[in-house]
């Protein structure tokens, strides 16, 4: 984390001049270092960066150069809004992704399933813009049934607006959320699949097998829980990925979430946002990690109880 | 009368080119209450048989004909039909009780689940009477291990598990996949002896498979051999072992190395190799021999070595001991045997032998040397070039993406880098001719050759440096009886010839008898006593030592 937020301190404390951004043609040189007094740009390098790390651990990262506001209220207004898209595309991709990779690893051979890997395949090799722009002239400008941006209707409730509560705001969800999901999914369908094809060879199995247990609990009790342990790890660090890419996503579909924020933030060199933005990526993941780990514990038995392994 | 009966039983393997037979037209009676051996060398088809009477054979293969009586059922009239004999009549063993358990599923589930499979139990019946198999089967506090996953018990405790599991239904057929290979002796002993018990109370049929001859006389009363899946000789126990008629069942036989005596060489039955001698001494030319003095090239003192004693923690409560205050010394040309069960550290010894772990404690000493205290890594590479190590798995320890010439090469440029390429090939090809092997083979991946022709490559590998102490950590223990009898040969022959000192570690007390001068007993890191060959198996001064002598399968035990 600390390393992180040095990058993102030096970084962008280093390009450019901030105060060339803020002011206007017209201001004076005396103005000009007044302002660059109060926000504290003449101390020394490791002065700033004490302050930096001091008030990024209350949740301050200062004011933005462009809007003008405290960083710390543009970033709690635009969080719900890509915390909803990257759940919602989280589930789709995990849900989905399992489903179609037990079934194509159990019926290896089939229509449905090169049709899936097939699918799959191509959700791997497109970029994510190319399918949101695909999406938006499908749904939006040929069929017209989905809206091609924004969020729609939402709902405040006090400290968190929602999309969920609204026919328009479910509506404005489906395809920022399939966008984004669609990678993820393709990649946990091959994951699972490859999985379960290696599960369903194993020693337990084929004993499962010899002792008369039907297939069904052979495949989705004995191999599907098994499977579904790598499955974790990948999912826990994709959904840092999916953050990551929902700049994209977000830019596409002018998602006012906190990648359509950053986004801006560059066009402008608003660097307080901009770093704010790699700090809070950065500790999301390593609370995602964290989660994953505890994940870990609870699914998995062989890391559970340590102590008490006999040896031999 | 007879329980069951396989009749003209073929399984074929059908392939992209051609159709492999793993089993042609095997006939097989098994009675009540009576252990059938099933022996063969690995490829022999043995396991196909097994897996063929339940039908579970993977694909591509299938059962192509013959029919499986068993009692006055046809168990194999359709395909469907077998499933519902499969543990319920039928109950299997496999031979790793690691990998046959689902690790994320308490043992108490598994068996609960099989036994509602076939048996309309209530959950609290299926549990009362999974907690009473346990018990039977040998483990204590079954109520509360009932509840506990696979691998909170040891290997030999899950053994256990998995034969509950495969008597849960009340099966009246076993068929037992060599159930105690991956064990060590002690509890090799206690499942088969529970595999007699069991037989006897529950008055079982069992097929018994497994490659080792010292099992099978111990605990068989009939034996099937089987070759490139021919069903070669079947009958009494004793008859086959003692009388037995096919040439190949002679050799099979031969190959096994006596626990009672100490023979010169195996007795290889069906090859003869003739200009063996004169390729020897190929290599014996650019050997540069010392004559053997009478001396200790190695000596370990004190010596331990325990793990997770990282900077954190160092001397916590829980570190392990792998070796504990070890002490031995080896003379110079001798073959000195390191034995114990697994987890005793004799392949940890071994790993700090050749400088790949450092000793946490404690001093070896190779020519007088003390090489634990070499800091400069020049100064280690001589040591390195002159201690070779062999490793067990033939498989896993040769690179398979460089050519056998690559693999040879690496070693002796790597000691020597100013060799000509034409001294290099040269060196290579007298290499591979020392371990039996044709100069075509350098030009060939590790892949194309079997698992005792890699071992040779191993050999070749770790004598290119001309090294003087070779540590073969269980360098046969992968590999089939009568491999393992030229390998075992090879080695007494290489070390003849070039004077070399050999560290043999080894599970497996016939082959350290055969082979060792001297053999050390490792108990959890504890060496138990040292002694000579002869007088260690004739009279054994620990407890420890006699114990494994008495579990010790023996073929001879057939005499009796």
């Amino acid at each position: 984390m600390l390393v992180v937020a040095f990058v993102s301190f030096s970084l962008f404390n280093f390009v450019g001049d901030p105060i060339n951004n803020m002011v206007g043609e017209e201001t004076s040189d005396e103005e000009r270092a007044e302002l660059r007094e109060t926000l504290g740009l003449m101390d020394p390098i490791h002065v700033q960066f004490s302050r930096f790390i001091i008030n990024a651990s209350k949740g301050e990262f200062g004011i933005s150069y462009q809007l003008r506001r405290p960083v710390s209220e543009l970033i709690v207004e635009r969080l719900p809004a890509t915390v909803e898209l990257v759940v919602i595309s989280a589930l789709i991709a995990i849900i989905t992704g399992t489903l179609l990779g037990v079934y194509t690893g159990i019926n290896r051979k089939g229509f449905l399933s090169d049709f899936v890997l097939a699918i799959s395949l191509l959700g791997v090799s497109l970029p994510t813009f190319v399918i949101g722009i695909l999406f938006i002239y499908l749904f939006a400008v040929i069929l017209g049934i989905l809206p091609s941006f924004g969020r729609g209707e939402v709902v405040d409730l006090g400290f968190w607006t929602t999309g969920f509560l609204t026919v328009s705001g479910l509506k404005a969800i489906i395809l920022p959320s399939v966008t984004l999901s669609l990678f993820q999914m393709t990649y946990i369908i091959r994951l699972v699949r490859a999985e379960m094809m290696e599960i369903l060879q194993t020693d337990y199995i084929k004993f499962a097998r010899a002792r008369g247990i039907s297939e069904n609990s052979i495949k989705y009790k004995h191999a599907l829980k098994n499977g579904l342990i790598p499955v974790i790890t990948i999912a826990g660090i994709n959904i840092g990925t999916l953050i990551a890419f929902s700049i994209i996503t977000e830019t596409v579909f002018q998602w006012p979430g906190m990648g359509f924020l950053f986004i801006q933030a560059v066009q402008f060199v608003d660097i307080p946002i901009m770093s704010a933005y790699l700090v809070f990526i950065a500790f999301v993941f390593v609370m995602i990690n964290f989660i994953v780990d505890i994940l870990y514990y609870l699914i998995d038995p062989r890391i559970r109880v340590k102590g008490d392994v006999a040896s031999g | 009368m007879t329980f069951l009966k396989i009749n003209n039983l073929s399984v074929d393997y059908q392939m992209r080119k051609e159709t492999v037979n793993a089993a042609k037209n095997v006939n097989i009676e098994v009675k009540k209450g009576e252990i059938l051996g099933l022996v063969g060398e690995s490829g022999s088809g043995k396991s196909t048989v097994g897996n063929a009477i339940i039908n579970l054979i993977d694909e591509p293969g299938k059962v192509s004909s013959g029919s499986v009586i068993l009692g006055d059922l046809n168990i194999h009239e359709n395909s469907e039909s077998i499933v519902k004999y499969r543990g319920n009549k039928i109950g299997l063993i496999f031979q790793d009780p690691q990998t046959s358990l689902n690790p994320i599923l308490t043992v108490g589930e598994q068996l609960i689940e099989t036994i509602q499979t076939h048996l309309k139990l209530s959950k609290e019946d299926a549990k009362n009477k999974s907690i009473n198999l346990l018990k039977e089967v040998g483990i204590k506090d079954a109520e509360t291990r009932f509840d506990n996953y696979p691998h909170q018990f040891s290997g030999g405790m899950r053994q256990r598990v998995v034969i509950s599991l495969a008597l849960c239904c009340e099966p009246e057929l076993l068929i037992a996949d060599e159930p105690t290979t991956a064990l060590d002796v002690s509890i090799q002993s206690q499942i088969l002896e529970l595999i007699k018990k069991l037989t006897k109370e529950r008055n079982l049929a069992v097929i018994l498979i497994t490659h080792d001859m010292g099992v099978i006389a111990e605990t068989a009363d009939r034996v099937a051999v089987m070759k490139s899946g021919n069903l070669v000789e079947i009958g009494e126990t004793k008859k086959i072992l003692t009388q037995p008629r096919e040439n190949y069942t002679k050799s099979l036989v031969s190959s096994v190395p006596p626990t009672n005596k100490k023979i010169s060489r195996f007795v290889i039955v069906e090859k003869e190799n003739s200009d063996k001698k004169e390729n020897n001494i190929k290599i014996l030319n650019r050997w540069t021999k010392k004559g053997i003095i009478d001396q200790d090239l190695v000596q370990i003192k004190n010596l331990r070595k325990s793990f997770d004693d990282n900077f954190f923690t160092e001397s916590s409560k829980n570190s392990v001991m792998a070796v504990d205050d070890v002490s031995f010394d080896i003379k110079e040309g001798e073959s000195f045997g390191l034995v114990g069960e697994s987890g005793s550290g004799k392949s940890t010894i071994a790993k700090m032998i050749v400088s790949l772990f450092k000793p946490t404690s404690g001093d070896i000493f190779f020519d007088n040397v003390r090489i634990t205290k070499i800091k400069q890594r020049s100064e280690l590479m001589k040591f390195r070039k002159q201690i070779q190590m062999i490793f067990q798995d033939p498989y896993s320890s040769l690179n398979g993406r460089l050519k056998v010439k690559d693999i040879i090469t690496e070693p002796i440029t790597l000691h020597n880098p100013s060799i000509s390429n034409l001294d290099l090939n040269n060196y290579i090809y007298d290499l591979l001719e020392s371990v039996e092997l044709t100069q075509k083979s350098a030009d060939r991946y590790p892949h194309e050759f079997s698992g005792g022709q890699r071992q040779r490559i191993s050999i070749a590998r770790a004598l290119a440096t001309q090294p003087r102490l070779l540590v073969c950590d269980e360098p046969t223990s992968a590999l089939d009886v009568s491999i393992q009898a030229q390998i075992l040969n090879l080695l007494k022959d290489l070390q003849e010839q070039l004077n070399l000192t050999i560290l043999f570690i080894s599970h497996d007390l016939p082959v350290v008898r055969q082979m060792c001068d001297r053999i050390g007993v490792l108990k959890d890191g504890k060496l138990c006593e040292v002694s000579n060959t002869e007088d260690l198996f004739l009279k054994p001064a620990h407890e420890y030592t006699k114990e494994l002598l008495r579990l010790m399968p023996k073929i001879e035990s057939i005499y009796n």
